[in-house]
């Protein structure tokens, strides 16, 4: 999932200061599992809001809507009779949910309530780890399943550097070293030879901006 | 021979090699460089230009490289793939080509968080093990990692790190063999302390057949100071000192440390002489240039030979 931090309150609050009137609105899929940007995250930030501007005697008037997907154009569709009561939408999705949404309301100014932050999975309740970077070439099925471009602080191809130090990496006490491990989960399958061979420098597959079409979908993309 | 330097004919010619490192300023003081220069002149046979060491921000490492090159030293070229991408890096092995650079180390560098711009964004668009294979086909294929030919190549003596030091240490020497596999002519290894670790990482090079194929530096520090041997134990990632270093150190009247240092590294390098598998030392005396003609008398390695 797509894990993001909400931004600190009083940086929301100045980005807010010049509005009234501001629609909030959650997104109901990773940031909502993350516990960022759901619908009570959403209410939460209102109420804190509102006090907030209450006490500085400049009260704000804010509106709260969740929606299923801010990253599909379908379910932006639903606020169209609602965002001109507002005079900003604050977002609480992804850079991706936020940027779809000022794209369909361009007259609107957008604003972002959190920081997108990584790709990761849930550790445990409210514990997220980075885990991949959307490389766009997936290594996994020669590292063990561990990326490397991810978990090595260098992103190393031919790992382990000189810096591991007993399994830690050279860059923090509490960081694993990512091709430490790979190696002991390929020596434990039996699976060494998989790095033994020098990797070729790498063809990034992530240095412009991408657009993804699946096969059998090409006709409606012409079509516009 | 592959680049015609003089390390390359050093070596060739079945001599033991010896090495220096130099640091690069801090500014723009040419003078200071000319100054360490001195110290090494006629001591070494090439000296190691590091390049941003610690990530800490310096003079260029080609541009130090140069200097030494008018003080007629041979220098070692280091590059780190922290810094620079495959354009910016190809485009420095020729500019210091042509200026006469005929050695070069590749290394990963050490993570931006280490030095004095911690925010700065890692490059490492290659890793070292690719930057060593990157050079080698410039010079051996003449290609560009594009494809492209290069009107004359360079002719490059090709150098790595390794640390025998790091786990899992059964893969060490595997790692040495893909530097190998890369194309690499030189070792030059992490400061050693730990003599029973770093016979045993040359064994297993030796039985693998991979000590007929490169040449192995061995990476020799002094200790100046108890205080320095208890840093480097536990602050630089990679270096192990073991405890009877530091105790044999503490064992000497205060005054006597930094000599007991030096006398531990020569006999460091009285036993590498001896090793097979072993085919030189690379002396970082790290701030300590100026001892260099001292230790060089000491660990008796003088004259160098002129090949
Ligand atoms: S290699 Fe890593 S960054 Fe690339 S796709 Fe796989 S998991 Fe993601
Ligand atoms: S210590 Fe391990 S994780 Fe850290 S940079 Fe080196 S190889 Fe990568």
């Amino acid at each position: 999932m797509i894990v993001v931090k909400r931004k600190p309150f009083e940086e929301i609050k100045t980005m807010l200061k010049d509005y009234k009137k501001v629609l909030t609105l959650g997104c109901g899929t990773c940031v909502a599992v993350c516990l960022a940007g759901g619908e009570k995250e959403v209410g939460i930030l209102n109420a804190e809001l509102s006090m907030a501007r209450k006490i500085d005697g400049n009260p704000i008037d804010l509106g709260a809507t969740t929606l299923e997907r801010q990253c599909d154009m379908e379910f932006l569709d639903e606020l169209e009779n609602v965002v001109d009561e507002y005079e900003a939408l604050l977002s609480m999705a992804c850079g991706a949910g936020i940027q779809f949404l000022a794209e369909r309301y361009p007259n609107k100014p957008v604003l972002p309530a959190v920081d997108t932050t990584f790709i990761g999975a849930n550790r445990d309740v409210g514990w997220y780890e980075e885990k991949c970077r959307s490389c766009g070439s997936c290594v996994l099925g020669w590292t063990g399943g561990i990326c490397p471009v991810t978990m090595c602080a260098k992103g190393l191809y031919n790992g382990p550097c000189g810096g591991t130090d007993n399994g830690k990496c050279e860059i923090h006490q509490d960081q694993p070293c990512a091709w430490f491990m790979i190696y002991e989960r390929l020596a434990a399958q039996g699976r060494l030879d998989l790095i033994m061979e020098f990797q070729p420098i790498t063809a990034w597959q992530n240095q412009k901006p991408r657009t993804l079409v699946q096969p059998g979908y090409e006709k409606q993309k012409e079509a516009g | 021979m592959k680049s015609g330097s003089n390390l390359e004919k050093v070596l060739e010619a079945g001599h033991f090699a010896f090495t220096g490192e130099l640091g690069p300023p801090r500014g723009t003081n040419a003078e200071e460089v000319r100054e360490k220069a001195q110290h090494l002149k006629g001591n070494v046979d090439m000296v190691n230009i590091t390049d941003n060491q610690t990530a800490v921000v310096r003079m260029s490492s080609w541009a130090a490289c140069l200097i030494l090159i008018q003080e007629g030293l041979e220098p070692n070229f280091q590059m780190v793939c922290r810094d620079r991408n495959r354009l910016a890096m190809q485009a420095d092995i020729l500019g210091a080509y042509t200026h006469g650079v005929r050695n070069m180390l590749c290394l990963s560098g050490d993570h931006c968080m280490f030095g004095d711009h911690p925010d700065a964004m890692g490059v490492f668009d290659i890793d070292s093990i690719q930057l060593v294979n990157m050079v080698k086909t410039m010079r051996d294929e003449g290609k560009f990692q594009s494809g492209g030919d290069i009107e004359d190549p360079p002719k490059i003596f090709i150098g790595a790190a390794a640390n025998p030091f790091a786990e899992p240490y059964e893969w060490r020497v595997h790692r040495l063999a893909k530097k190998i596999n890369a194309g690499v002519d030189f070792i030059q290894t992490q400061c050693i302390y730990n003599m029973d670790r770093f016979r045993k990482w040359v064994k297993q090079a030796n039985d693998m057949g991979l000590t007929e194929k490169v040449y192995i530096l061995a990476g020799v520090t002094p200790m100046k100071n108890v205080g320095m041997a208890r840093y480097m134990q536990k602050k630089v990632p990679g270096i192990e000192v073991p405890e009877k270093v530091i105790d044999r150190l503490k064992g000497v009247g205060k005054k006597k440390v930094a000599d007991e240092g030096i006398k531990i590294a020569c006999e460091q390098i009285e036993e590498f002489k001896e090793m097979k598998g072993v085919h030189g030392v690379h002396m970082m005396a790290i701030e300590w240039e100026h001892m260099v003609p001292e230790i060089a008398e000491r660990a008796k390695v003088l004259p160098r030979p002129k090949v």
